[in-house]
């Protein structure tokens, strides 16, 4: 391989990324554009609250449980090692309200949501029904796009808030009938723990994982191929995209958060 | 009246459009033919702004049309598409109704389902289908929603994309009938782009060609039969040797 053919294998796809890149980023200020400037369509932004948060609560709601769990036991079975058992309650809450919620709750929700927002997009793009909306007068960035943006961004935190706390219920429950924890303590040390920011930040990041997931799925649907093949690989880099931009959003915004 | 004057449109390197010059005159039912792949689609999304031009100037009533605002311009129009494009999440009536329910001629819910029925009983679908979602519907039904969508709002001008695609012979003769029909009674300007030489017959009072980009030929509808142009002639006889290549 010469050179210059090997500067042309590594320079033609970084191109491509920086171009995808601008390309959504483009997007992204079209779509907060669209959510200042009326008409705001407040129907479909309600359909959208019930269909990424209400629907999302049982996956959530899951997952958190079980990671709560698992984390009572690996803190347990570590905190062992140097006598620190009793940090149990403390560094589940901690755990799961600073990292793993919002990230666990954000892939969650990317996976069910993004993806049904591409296929969703996708087909409507495909079937010709997002021309139909623009010959009915209709922007479709503000009736498709920002009621699911607008809705992802707030009901993610929601849903990181209370898978929050079904997570450190589940730590609770491990901690109380596998660890022997009195419960009454493990609560209390639990509570006494936790400061607000802790919260707040999990929450903001719960913001900001939301965006990100609507607008990907958006983003790819809106940007469809043809036929269910095009369909398809729009579901699949929304749900692969969307996930990549939650874990480096996540560690950009612990670096602001909490390295300051 | 509708002028097309030198347009282009290329997608990469295949040049589609390469120079249509076209009028449609108001109140007239202008047909477009063309084999597959010949730009017809693109040329009715040219003029209602969904594909950009590459170079060229399209005209509503001597108004250019990207200078026009978009939501009159836009209000001006009906479109059926080809697959009927009715929306999957929304009833029957409300996919009729979706420009009444919204925009700057918003109407009462109930008023816009009162037209959504009238428009649907003029189309030949009873009450009872207002109801139901377009999933549930056949395809002739499909198609039948989707053209009293496109005159829901009594549009000036209605685009009719291969209306009788993928219908059988029997509901493609009704569909043509009822676009001849509602175009006549509502005075419309029509443009519709097919392949389907019955629905050129039902529906055409101009004819017009297009094959590689350009329009070969345009006269009146009962002058295709005689018309002395050789890519007319192969076309709407369905020749396989011709002008036009066809692929075996």
């Amino acid at each position: 391989m010469s050179p210059a053919s090997g500067l042309r294998a590594v320079g033609r796809p970084a191109l491509a990324t920086l171009a995808a890149i601008g390309r959504v980023a483009l997007f992204a200020v079209a779509t907060l554009g669209h959510m200042l400037r009326p008409p705001f369509y407040w129907r479909e932004f309600a359909t959208q609250v019930m269909q990424i948060g209400w629907f999302s609560l049982p996956v959530v709601g899951l997952t958190a449980l079980f990671t709560g769990g698992a984390l009572a036991l690996q803190i347990y079975s570590g905190g062992a090692r140097f006598n620190a058992e009793a940090v149990v309650p403390s560094i589940v809450a901690i755990g799961m309200v600073r990292e793993l919620g919002p990230v666990l709750g954000g892939l969650m929700v990317a996976a069910r949501v993004a993806s049904s927002i591409a296929a969703e997009l996708g087909t409507m793009k495909v079937t010709e029904q997002i021309d139909a909306l623009t010959t009915l007068s209709t922007n479709p960035m503000k009736y498709l796009v920002v009621p699911r943006v607008l809705a992802a961004t707030l009901a993610v935190p929601v849903l990181v808030g209370v898978g929050d706390a079904i997570g450190i219920m589940g730590g609770w429950l491990v901690g109380v009938t596998r660890l022997d924890f009195n419960s009454v303590t493990y609560l209390k040390n639990t509570v006494d723990f936790l400061e607000i920011w802790d919260i707040g930040s999990g929450l903001v990041k719960g913001a900001v994982f939301g965006f990100l997931v609507a607008l990907l799925g958006c983003y790819h649907g809106m940007n469809s191929g043809r036929g269910a093949q095009g369909v398809g690989r729009a579901t699949k880099s929304a749900v692969v995209g969307a996930s990549v931009l939650i874990l480096a959003a996540n560690y950009m915004l612990t670096e602001v958060f909490f390295t300051s | 009246m509708i002028t097309l004057e030198n347009v282009t449109k290329s997608f990469g390197s295949n040049a589609v459009l390469r120079g249509v010059n076209l009028t449609i005159p108001t109140a007239k039912s202008m047909v477009i033919i063309g084999g597959s792949g010949t730009g017809k689609s693109v040329l009715l999304k040219s003029v209602l702004g969904l594909v950009t031009p590459d170079g060229g100037t399209i005209t509503l009533d001597g108004q250019d049309v990207r200078k026009a605002e978009r939501d009159a311009f836009l209000a001006r129009f009906g479109m059926l598409f080809q697959g009927g494009a009715l929306f999957d999440s929304l009833r029957v009536w409300e996919n009729v109704a979706f420009r009444l329910m919204r925009g700057a001629s918003r109407r009462p819910k109930d008023e816009a389902r009162a037209i959504a029925v009238e428009k649907l009983r003029r189309v030949g679908l009873g009450p009872q289908v207002a109801d139901l979602y377009p999933a549930e519907l056949s395809g002739g039904m499909q198609k039948r929603v989707g053209l009293a969508r496109a005159i829901a709002a009594e549009p000036e001008i209605i685009f009719f994309d291969e209306p009788t695609t993928g219908l059988d012979p029997i509901m493609s003769g009704v569909i043509n009938d009822l676009i001849r029909e509602i175009v006549v009674e509502m005075g419309a300007t029509a443009m519709t782009i097919t392949h389907d030489m019955s629905s050129v017959r039902a529906i055409a009072d101009e004819v017009a060609m297009l094959h590689e980009g350009t329009i070969k030929w345009t006269g009146p509808v009962a002058a295709l039969d005689s018309c002395p142009d050789p890519y007319v002639q192969q076309f709407i006889h369905g020749r396989a040797t011709g002008p036009i290549n066809a692929i075996r």
